[in-house]
């Protein structure tokens, strides 16, 4: 199983995750996969940089499944941060 | 004793320049996140799933239009349009920008709001009965005591670094709505055979991983001693509590470990040292702080609304309304209404920024433009004239507030949960909704009768299932979501902690199984008369348990 890494972004806390470019975006299909160790720990590396940049904090290491070109990470939940409260409606504009 | 108006105003705006600069700081990377945490947590901003959650103080529970308007603006401005009252009487943004918290703070503070101590280990927002000041069976209205608490523990110097956080709450009747008995302190006020004001005194209560009731300390400590015995206890607390593990740290633990009556006597002993002393509480000074609390000028009115009565006659959702949401006043011919945040199906506690404002409109209309939020996360109008119900109840519904469920098995109390929450193990509002979905039939909630059911995401407990007549707990089990079913707590003067009835469910499990202890009990009880509560203290918990997991 993959992995990816996720932060929140500093300035306004929104939920982002590390592309294979190094930035940070809120789209989690568009994280990069990490599969082994030797780039795990470079983009952990990247990453700590970017917290001591004060760009993102709270960095993890989630575990995700790849389903129909689909990133999901595999805990509830990650997957809630990844796509928004469960919640049936709520007074979002937009939401169902 | 300082002057509220003066000291705080100068206090709050220092307080919201000292962190925009802090902000400002962190945002250009000057100082790390390891430092700016604390800060922030001062200011009542934490990191919680999807972004920044600010949460702001409401200072036993009151609230004026002016305040409420101020609120649906930042949620407006500033959130995604919505806020969330909670079960500490305060309100919290759930999407809040980091860079946009110093705006707020200020704008807050235009209104006299802001949110000092509602975090870290020190006397939290000190929260009161909900009908204060109104309720017809009230010894006195406790607000200017937990005024005079507030302005005693802000910022204390002594007392800002606690073992762990300090929870205060007062009620000004016996029958207690505000949980005192569920508090590190909780104060009661009552009156001596002279109608002097004084306080029984409950010390211990918690929730959280070990709930505890408070025990009586002091049935009477008179009100010019107010100060100097909770002082005393802080101080006994302070120097005994534990500091060397989190999860014993809350004076409950002490109490419980030491025995009430040699905490007594400890706190006995700093009293009697500082009885008298600068903490007294003149008579003078209480006074000045009640004239704050002053009752609006209610005018003469029959007791009984011919009005309300014939409206009723013709209006059977009023007249259901009317049975269910208003709670009997002090003053002849007026209310208390209690507004549900608990639509059915919907999100206990949220509001969006139209209802605050229409809220706000209301109470400035009819009620004297007080609101109250109550810690079953409602709101209130504690003062309205029974003849403007009708009108009232109109507006309410026009802005899809008017769910008449107050007490009902649908006024549930959720935490956020797994939906928002950090430290959840499990989803609290999706099973909320579902069970108001499940129950929300009128005849079906007026067939159940009074009935509470509080759900916590995680064993921190801020939705208060240790005390519902049915508890939910989230926990996780492997990975997944399972909810463990307690019944028989009750948060009133007849506090009890519920037991946990046997093992979890899953969360496709969680709302068949509650329904089958509802159903349990409808056969179980004498009559309508006896309640959930009253059944299942005469009965325990053998005839449920075998309903749910069989014999
Ligand atoms: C969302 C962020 C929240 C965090 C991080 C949080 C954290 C905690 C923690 C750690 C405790 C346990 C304290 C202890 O036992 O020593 C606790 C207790 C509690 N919280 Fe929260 N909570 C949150 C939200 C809420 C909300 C939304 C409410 C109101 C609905 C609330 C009300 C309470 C209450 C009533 C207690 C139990 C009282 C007691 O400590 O005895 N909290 N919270
Ligand atoms: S009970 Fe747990 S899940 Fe619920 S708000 Fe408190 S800390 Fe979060």
């Amino acid at each position: 199983m993959p992995d990816i890494l996720t932060a929140n972004r500093l300035h306004d806390g929104d939920v982002v995750y590390r592309t294979a470019m190094g930035d940070w975006v809120a789209d989690v299909d568009t994280a990069e996969l990490i599969d082994d160790a030797e780039q795990l720990a470079e983009a952990e590396a990247a990453a700590q940089a970017d917290v001591k940049a004060s760009k993102v904090v709270d960095v993890a290491k989630i575990p995700v499944v790849v389903a129909d070109g689909r990133v999901v990470p595999k805990r509830l939940r990650e997957r809630i941060r990844a796509f928004g409260p469960t919640v049936k409606s709520d007074h979002r504009p937009g939401a169902v | 004793m300082y002057r509220y108006d003066e000291f705080d105003a100068t206090f709050v705006r220092q307080r919201v320049s000292q962190f925009a600069d802090q902000v400002d700081r962190r945002l250009k990377g000057e100082i790390t996140e390891d430092e700016f945490k604390p800060l922030r947590l001062m200011n009542g901003v934490y990191l919680q799933l999807h972004a920044y959650m600010l949460r702001i103080a409401v200072p036993y529970g009151t609230l004026s239009s002016r305040q409420m308007r101020r609120l649906a603006h930042i949620a407006r401005t500033y959130d995604k349009g919505y806020g969330h009252f909670t079960t500490r009487q305060n309100i919290q943004f759930n999407w809040p920008a980091l860079k946009d918290v110093p705006t707020i703070l200020s704008e807050l503070a235009e209104v006299e709001m802001h949110a000092i101590q509602t975090s870290g280990n020190c006397i939290r927002n000190v929260t009161a009965d909900h009908f204060a000041g109104a309720a017809f069976d009230e010894a006195d209205d406790p607000r200017p005591y937990a005024e005079i608490l507030r302005q005693w523990s802000s910022l204390h110097p002594e007392f800002s670094f606690l073992p762990r956080k300090f929870k205060i709450a007062v009620t000004g009747a016996a029958h207690d709505r505000a949980a005192i008995r569920l508090h590190d302190i909780g104060l009661e006020v009552k009156r001596d055979a002279n109608g002097g004001i004084g306080f029984a005194v409950y010390v211990g209560g918690g929730q959280g991983r070990t709930p505890m009731l408070a025990r009586e300390i002091n049935p009477f400590v008179p009100e010019a001693d107010l100060l100097a015995y909770v002082d005393a206890i802080l101080r006994v607390y302070n120097l005994f509590g534990r500091r060397d593990n989190k999860f014993k740290a809350r004076i409950k633990i002490l109490v419980h470990e030491t025995g009430i009556d040699e905490i007594r006597q400890m706190v006995e002993e700093e009293f009697q040292q500082i009885r008298g002393g600068v903490l007294g509480l003149p008579t003078e000074e209480v006074e000045r702080i009640r004239a704050y609390f002053a009752p609006p000028a209610f005018e003469d009115r029959p007791a009984v609304s011919a009005r309300l009565g014939a409206a009723r006659a013709a209006n059977p959702a009023l007249d259901r309304f009317a049975r269910q949401n208003l709670h009997r006043h002090k003053a002849p011919g007026y209310t208390s209404l209690t507004i549900s945040l608990k639509p059915i199906g919907g999100i206990p506690g949220d509001a969006s920024a139209d209802q605050m404002d229409a809220v706000a409109d209301i109470a400035e209309t009819w009620a004297f433009s007080e609101i109250r939020v109550s810690h079953e996360q409602n709101l209130i109008l504690p003062h309205v004239a029974l003849d403007d119900v009708p009108e009232v109840y109109a507006a309410l519904a026009a802005a899809g507030l008017a769910t008449a469920n107050a007490g009902a098995i649908t006024d549930i109390i959720a935490c956020p949960g797994l939906d928002y929450c950090a430290l959840a193990n499990a989803r609290s509002i999706p099973i909320a909704s579902e069970l108001s979905e499940r129950f929300g039939a009128p005849e079906r909630q007026d067939e159940i009768g009074p009935l509470s059911i509080k759900i916590s995401g995680c064993i921190n407990a801020c939705g208060h299932h240790h005390v519902g007549h049915i508890g939910i707990l989230g926990v996780d089990r492997k990975g997944e979501e399972f909810y463990q079913i307690s019944l028989g707590g009750n948060p009133d003067e007849s506090a009890s902690i519920g037991e946990i009835i046997g093992p979890g469910f899953s969360a496709e499990g969680v709302v068949d199984a509650v329904e089958t202890v509802v159903d349990a009990y409808l056969k179980l009880r004498t009559s309508p008369e006896e309640t959930f509560l009253a059944a299942y203290r005469r009965l325990g918990e053998a005839p449920f348990k075998e309903a749910l997991y069989g014999a």
